[in-house]
């Protein structure tokens, strides 16, 4: 008896998109995205890339506005300069202990609201939604007016209000020290952009299947096993947008401490240090280059948090 | 490439929508050339009184020109930046500008400023107060028309200076008005807060001990001598440390400036005070708005500036405006008729009533409507003849922004080593080793 013995079968690409080749019509589509994302792609290149490079560019020279005869080139001496100077180690270190203390509570304070937002009833959730994006409508330096206003040992209702709080008198004087300056600082910043994260963990509550909670339910999770092994889990990706997106915005702070303090007591940030050497000094090489400084900070507080997550943003997004 | 199915009628429709904005826009930026030409004044912000100025020179000009404000930020320091961004990028449309006397060396250094032709310089320099034209001259030129100049006086409370057995028709010390109100157990106004009113207040302390800020080579960032480690230095912090610590500062004195110490002195333990005349102006609209009881201003009383030492005369502050003529301005020549118009004696007397802010013309002081309602004024010209201005240099915010530094809050100043750290980093600022 005779057996027939089969060729071993070899899986091929398919005829119609061999590998290597792109269709007709992909080559259009392809084509037709290019034209159309063309244009933002050119504004986007002129309104931030330009200014980042000439930055770069400047920040080589030692050059000052009001004597641009004496332009010199002194290479990376200006970041020789900054990175040996206490005065940017205090800056970076008071923008790092402000970033930290005001995502941290944000997000703590961010997801309860969020969840109110989520479990709220029908009927009210636009007023609730409304009355919590309220205060991040509001224009910073208009709100850092608002709590300076609130804090001052002159015109403020605050030292009369929590006078029985221990440590709060008639005459505390908020922004006459390091600490109580600080506090005021984060306070309105948290105030202000707790509703920012809030928006974004509530489109990320959004996203978790009612399935699994059910099946958690099921199970006999309770309430809290459910948050921290169903909810959050789930919500990862939105997490990390949001813990990002408000991370970058509190390092670039700048209008409360300019509003509230003006750098006194060592409250001054990153931001408020190119802006005292660029627009107050005039000396557009070394902000220059506490701006570049600020922007590689920020790239890398961003490259961190997408490693750290290890979230592909791209699957978050629902591509491939 | 055009897409298939879709008409080119809008793009049509864009691109003649596009001629007209631009059209339109060209039309903006060319002006109406058939009118007198109109000279942009740009000015720090009051009670409309420049506005006015502006409107009675206007017509003066009898149709030669045409004068429009153009307002700037509140305070000197945003003006200066807003003004510096336009006239480094030559700026032709700032013909005039109200400018802050401390910097007019920096302007003028820039090439930001109209050279003043002498036949002005001569006519805008008669009978104005020395320190006035101090304040608008650089490299021994005058370079900006003095306009108004402000001065600081000793505002007490008459009652509590009786109370205190203070002869306030002698001059007296700080030591003596810190003592005083200790015994009367009354605030003491003075601005420690972390901005210019700082200098203002250690700059007056080092010259009225007889020193300067800066000694010597005002305008060389390499070898500048800063006087703030010599004696007057020393005894200047000396004071500040006093007045901190006395305790009659107040709560907020570390972030108090001249406006939270007007209101101090406006309450109930009122005492004594630095501050400039518009304290007296604002007690009489607080008595006019019906926020202040009249008898406060009553009980205002005012002297010179308080002496550090004894023997010696006090300093005071020197302010005020003075007007500088944009270097890319294309009718200079109108812009300094327009500014002699704006500072004749009738004008500045004008101003002075109206705005509070004192004239820099020493004939004003004797018009009987200003000693109307001035009562201080002959104090207020007294102080303006011995005021001292502050550092002239090009580079006076690197070293005001120092002094700032260093020396707050005051109640950390240590009389020995503060004036020698503010100089060490001001100096190295200077070079640019370091940030500031």
């Amino acid at each position: 008896m005779t057996q027939t013995v089969l060729p071993p079968t070899k899986k091929t690409a398919p005829v119609s998109a061999p590998d290597g080749t792109v269709s007709d019509r992909s080559r259009g589509e392809r084509r037709l995205g290019w034209l159309l994302a063309g244009p933002a792609f050119v504004v986007m290149l002129a309104v931030t890339a330009y200014p980042i490079l000439q930055a770069t560019y400047e920040s080589l020279f030692s050059y000052r506005l009001t004597d641009p005869g004496n332009r010199e080139f002194v290479g990376l001496g200006n970041y020789g300069v900054i990175l040996s100077d206490p005065l940017w180690w205090q800056s970076l270190w008071v923008t790092v202990l402000i970033t930290l203390i005001t995502v941290a509570v944000e997000l703590v304070l961010g997801f309860a609201l969020a969840m109110v937002m989520a479990k709220a009833l029908a009927s009210i959730r636009p007023v609730v939604r409304a009355a919590i994006l309220i205060p991040y409508a509001v224009i910073t330096v208009v709100s850092a007016f608002a709590w300076q206003f609130a804090f001052d040992i002159n015109t403020g209702f605050v030292n009369s209000w929590f006078a029985w709080l221990p440590g709060v008198a008639a005459d505390t004087d908020w922004f006459g020290d390091f600490w109580t300056s600080i506090f005021v600082i984060c306070l309105a910043e948290i105030w202000k952009t707790t509703p920012f994260i809030s928006l974004l963990l509530l489109a990320g509550l959004a996203q978790v299947p009612e399935v699994l909670q059910e099946a958690a339910q099921v199970d006999g999770a309770t309430r809290w096993q459910r948050l921290w092994r169903v909810t959050i889990p789930n919500m990862k990706a939105a997490i990390m947008v949001a813990l990002l997106f408000r991370t970058l915005d509190a390092f670039r702070i700048f209008d409360s401490i300019f509003v509230m303090t003006a750098g006194a007591n060592g409250t001054e940030s990153v931001s408020f240090l190119a802006y005292r050497q660029t627009i107050s000094r005039l000396e557009i090489g070394l902000g220059s280059a506490v701006s570049v400084l600020l922007f590689i900070a920020v790239m890398l507080i961003a490259a961190l948090a997408v490693k750290g997550f290890k979230v592909d943003l791209g699957a978050a997004r629902g591509e491939q | 490439m055009s897409l298939p199915g879709r008409s080119r009628r809008p793009r049509h429709l864009a691109g003649a929508a596009a001629g007209v904005v631009l059209a339109s826009a060209l039309a903006a930026c060319g002006g109406d050339s058939a009118g007198p030409p109109t000279l942009t004044w740009y000015i720090n912000p009051d009670n409309g009184g420049q506005a006015e100025l502006a409107s009675r020179c206007t017509e003066a000009a009898e149709g030669r020109y045409r004068i429009e404000t153009a307002l700037l930020p509140r305070d000197a320091a945003s003006q200066r930046e807003q003004l510096v961004r336009r006239l480094a990028a030559k700026d032709a449309s700032i013909d005039l500008m109200s400018l802050d006397p401390i910097y007019v060396p920096e302007f003028s250094q820039a090439g930001f400023l109209a050279d003043v032709p002498d036949d002005v310089t001569e006519r805008v320099t008669e009978g104005v107060v020395q320190s006035a034209i101090a304040g608008a001259t650089w490299n021994e030129e005058l370079v900006a028309v003095p306009f108004w100049a402000n001065t600081q006086l000793l505002w007490y409370r008459q009652s509590v200076a009786e109370a205190a057995g203070l002869d306030m028709s002698q001059p007296v010390t700080w030591e003596q008005i810190v003592t005083a109100a200790q015994e009367q157990d009354v605030e003491l106004g003075v601005q420690g807060a972390r901005a210019e009113s700082l200098t203002v207040w250690l700059n007056s302390l080092i010259e009225s001990a007889g020193g300067s800020v800066i000694e010597d080579n005002a305008d060389d960032p390499e070898n500048i001598e800063l006087g703030l480690a010599s004696e007057a230095g020393v005894r200047a912090a000396e004071v500040m440390r006093m007045v901190a610590d006395s305790g009659q500062a107040g709560a907020a004195f570390s972030t108090e400036n001249e406006s939270a110490s007007a209101a101090e002195f406006e309450g109930e333990n009122g005492g004594f005070m630095v501050n400039w005349p518009f304290v007296y102006a604002q007690a009489l609209a607080g008595v006019e708005g019906g926020t202040l009881d009249p008898s406060v201003p009553q009980d205002y009383g005012w002297a010179l500036w308080p002496r550090v030492d004894e023997d010696t005369p006090s300093a005071p502050p020197l302010g005020g405006i003075d007007l500088g003529v944009g270097a890319f301005s294309e009718n200079a020549d109108l812009a300094f008729e327009a500014a002699e118009c704006i500072t004749t004696d009738e004008n500045q007397a004008y101003y002075m009533i109206n705005e509070g802010n004192p004239a820099s013309s020493a004939a004003v002081f004797d018009d009987p409507e200003v000693l109307e309602q001035f009562p201080m004024a002959p104090t207020i010209r007294e102080s303006l003849e011995q005021a001292a201005p502050r550092p002239q240099t090009a580079y006076y915010n690197e070293v005001s922004g120092g002094l700032q530094r260093m020396y707050h809050p005051p109640g950390s100043v240590e009389p020995g080593e503060t004036g020698e750290e503010a100089g060490e980093l001001i100096t190295a600022v200077l070079r640019g080793e370091q940030l500031l």
